[in-house]
């Protein structure tokens, strides 16, 4: 990468990598890497750049979705590959974009959104209960049961069980009978919020406040003080 | 000692630790820690700027270099665009997306690049939750006014004052797009208290506030078919003979290729500075954090305000090491989890102020009561069973599920054992000049978020930049998009470039850097 100073810069606190190596495979190669960084950092440090599969760094993002398989273990696993330490025999590729299909829908103007499931995702019911999404997902959501929750209508259950979903794709490509199951999800989460949930009375309350000028005075008085005397008033309630 | 031993002080302490309460400094005692130990007080990590608007003020060397840095595009590029756009948002961050949808929803045409995927940002990791006033025992001038003690004053009361009218039309907003925010019993919004405030006032969903936002809005961009570019970075503005933005140049990130678009409006939106490690810290934030709207900017003429304060987050994590510079939300804090030093005491009220917080860490470890990590780092606890014992089993399963995955992912439970912390680079407070509609000095050049500066005066408070990013995305939106109905097309041109490498030359400056930076270099060569 050509555009960089980042040569000079050290660590406030000095990056201390561990002296013990390890061998890992990274798309089918085999790398010496420090023992315990992430497996990005294990990219980054075999001299490979890395755009497509690194975003947040923080394992909230999903752009990072990774198959891993441990030493001698014949079972693929999935993982985010910033949140993920290396070990010893391990081997890991990035997943490919996925094109999985996103329906385009104007939720407001849903009549009926559990209905409207079935015509924007018709594969949806055709869930075969396999359960590799569920295998699948690296947030350790169960998906299957979400996939089952969402046809049955219960998308106040599914916007709590998808909460920690990254929308990392990885229960896509698993899927036999075509499904995304998070973008269905998110479709069920969005459609509760927007559809079967209460409006909050308070914040009506506080918007017309704020629109009937009830705060005026207040402002009218503090932003005529000083820093000192800001320091020190507080704001009369309504 | 063995940090286990360390580990182990933490718990014979908890019971006499929560039998006391730590008062809060008073403002001269305040000044008086940060001067001595916040990082932007470092006097040797500072220098003045040699060029350019803000020639002769001083700001980290990192932030310096890059702003003198030469850009990468030839003088002889052919100027012929690839798209014609009314409105250009650089950035698919929550300020890019909100930015778009409001600028689509008043009927312009627009096109949103982005340098990573849509969504990959700083704000899909906001745990904490996002401040505004809907509580009825607040109001809009008390958030006003905790904003304002915690910015130290300096926060311009113009956008403040925009800001906190402004949010609770956002929450409603939110709400209509379907964002589950937690709620109370009787259906009203939820609200936390969060450090620097006097009343309760985070909304959150969990602690995936930011997710759950961003799943949203980027689903909506979608839904919405607003044409999309990612792995696509601004590298360069556009302007005209009068110095109005035109457009940008934009860099490929798949093939290295320019491309040229012409925009009757641009809406910087590109977010903050963590991955320059300014003074060598480790980052919170995300990989493509790299300052780059301040770059494009300043090239353009416009100034930069408070560009010479940062905010580092009291609790960035130091063990494991995989989680170095990670943030650990401040919701623990809020939520009644105290610091505790080597010596199993605590050392300052843990609802502080950030920086005050911070200085305080600093401190604990300069003066050696700080805890080693095995691989030689220091910190200082954040006692997170408490929280169970303090609120009951399940508490953090509850209300922190995030942290409890993140520390699991590396064997640690938090719900038996504290962690590990340090500050960590966290935000840029300053940022590029605006006013109260988003648009810089410039003409028909907006910036909107954490790349903008002034409002969040020289340290922000938790909560209040996703609720800035939403604020500002609609104001910029909707103004680019009206402004660009009347404009004519105009002509593209690097004139301000060539304004800028003459100065450059002047003053004999050939850093031989170019910038924006657009990634860090983290790959062994
Ligand atoms: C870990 C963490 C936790 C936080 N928690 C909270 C919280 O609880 N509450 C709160 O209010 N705030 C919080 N913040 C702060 C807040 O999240 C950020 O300040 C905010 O999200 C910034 O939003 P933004 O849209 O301005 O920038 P970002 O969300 O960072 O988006 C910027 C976007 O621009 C792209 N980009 C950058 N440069 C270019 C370029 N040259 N060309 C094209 N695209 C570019 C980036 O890739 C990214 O997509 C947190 C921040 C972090 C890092
Ligand atoms: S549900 Fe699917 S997209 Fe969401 S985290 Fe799990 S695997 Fe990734
Ligand atoms: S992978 Fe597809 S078919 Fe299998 S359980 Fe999941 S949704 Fe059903
Ligand atoms: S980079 Fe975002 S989850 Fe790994």
């Amino acid at each position: 990468m050509p555009d960089t100073l980042n040569k000079k810069n050290t660590l406030d606190q000095k990056e201390s990598l561990q002296p013990k190596m390890v061998t890992v495979e990274i798309e089918g190669k085999p790398f010496q890497v420090p023992a315990g960084i992430t497996l990005i950092k294990a990219l980054w440090y075999a001299g490979q750049d890395v755009i497509r599969g690194v975003g947040c760094l923080g394992g909230f993002c999903g752009a990072c979705a990774t198959y891993y398989r441990t030493k001698d273990d014949p079972k693929v696993k999935t993982c985010l590959a910033c949140s993920m330490a290396v070990e010893d025999g391990m081997s890991f590729s990035f997943m490919p974009a996925f094109p999985a299909r996103k329906a385009t829908y104007n939720l407001l103007e849903l009549k009926d959104p559990k209905q409207d499931l079935f015509t924007l995702y018709p594969e949806a019911p055709l869930c075969r209960n396999c359960n590799a999404c569920t295998e699948a997902c690296p947030q350790h959501i169960d998906v299957r049961e979400g996939v089952w929750k969402a046809v049955f209508g219960d998308f106040k259950a599914v916007s709590e069980m998808f909460m920690d979903c990254v929308m990392c794709g990885m229960c896509a490509p698993v899927c036999i009978a075509d499904i995304a199951p998070n973008l269905v999800a998110l479709y069920a989460s969005r459609a509760q919020g927007v559809h079967f949930t209460e409006k909050p009375e308070g914040l009506a309350t506080r918007i017309q406040e704020i629109t009937d000028g009830r705060f005026q005075q207040e402002w009218d008085r503090i932003l005529k003080l000083s820093d000192e005397e800001l320091q020190n008033t507080t704001a009369a309630t309504t | 000692m063995e940090l286990t031993d360390q580990r182990n002080l933490v718990h014979q302490t908890r019971d006499a630790r929560r039998s006391k309460s730590f008062p809060k400094l008073s403002p001269a005692e305040r000044d008086s820690l940060i001067k001595k130990h916040h990082p932007d007080h470092r006097a040797h990590a500072y220098r003045p700027i040699i060029f350019g608007p803000n020639a002769g003020q001083s700001t980290v060397t990192e932030v310096a270099t890059l702003l003198e840095g030469e850009s990468p595009v030839p003088a002889d590029l052919d100027l012929t665009p690839a798209y014609s756009v009314d409105v250009l948002v650089v950035g698919g961050g929550g300020a890019g997306c909100a930015s778009a949808l409001h600028a689509h929803a008043q009927g312009a045409n627009v096109l949103l690049a982005t340098k990573l995927r849509l969504g990959d940002s700083n704000s899909v990791m906001a745990q904490g939750g996002m401040q505004i006033a809907v509580a009825s025992d607040d109001s809009p001038v008390q958030h006003f006014l905790d904003t304002l003690k915690g910015g130290h004053m300096k926060n311009d009361h113009q956008l403040l004052k925009v800001m906190v009218e402004e949010g609770p039309s956002i929450a409603k907003w939110l709400l209509e797009l379907g964002v589950l925010f937690d709620r109370d019993a009787d259906g009203n919004l939820h609200v936390k208290k969060g450090g620097g405030s006097s009343k309760a006032r985070l909304l959150t969903c969990s602690d995936y506030t930011g997710l759950e936002i961003m799943r949203v809005l980027k689903d909506e961009v979608l839904n919405k078919k607003i044409p999309l570019l990612e792995f696509v970075a601004a590298v360069e503005l556009l302007s005209d003979a009068k110095g109005a933005c035109t457009g940008a140049v934009l860099k490929d990130l798949d093939n290295n290729r320019f491309i040229v678009v012409a925009a009757k409006t641009v809406i910087l939106a590109t977010g903050g500075i963590g991955r320059l490690h300014i003074q060598g810290f480790p980052t919170s934030n995300h990989f493509g954090a790299t300052g780059d709207a301040l770059v494009l900017a300043y090239r353009l003429g416009v100034p930069l305000v408070q560009i010479d304060t940062f905010q580092y987050h009291p609790s960035g994590g130091v063990y494991p090491e995989q989680l170095v510079g990670a943030l650990v939300t401040e919701g623990i804090r809020s939520e009644g989890g105290h610091l505790v030093n080597a010596k199993g005491e605590r050392f300052v009220n843990e609802l502080d102020t950030r920086d005050v917080v911070s200085s305080s860490i600093i401190r604990e470890c300069e003066e050696g009561r700080g805890v080693r990590t095995p691989s030689g780092r220091v910190g200082v606890w954040l006692d997170t069973p408490l929280l169970d014992v303090e609120h009951g089993p399940g508490t953090l399963d509850k209300h922190f599920p995030a942290m409890v995955r993140q520390y699991e992912r590396y064997q640690v439970d938090i719900r038996k054992d504290p962690v590990l912390i340090y500050p960590t680079l966290h935000y840029q407070n300053g940022g590029v000049k605006i006013d109260v509609n988003g648009e810089t000095p410039v003409a028909n050049l907006f910036v909107a978020g954490e790349a903008s500066g002034g409002l969040h005066g020289r340290n922000r408070l938790m909560g209040n930049s996703l609720l800035d990013l939403m604020v500002f995305g609609k104001r910029t939106g909707t103004l680019a998009a009206e402004r660009s109905k009347s404009l004519p097309k105009s002509s593209l041109t690097l004139d301000h470039l060539k304004r800028f490498r003459a100065e450059a030359k002047r003053h004999h400056v050939s850093a031989g850097i170019i910038s924006p930076m657009v990634l860090p270099a983290y790959t062994n060569k």
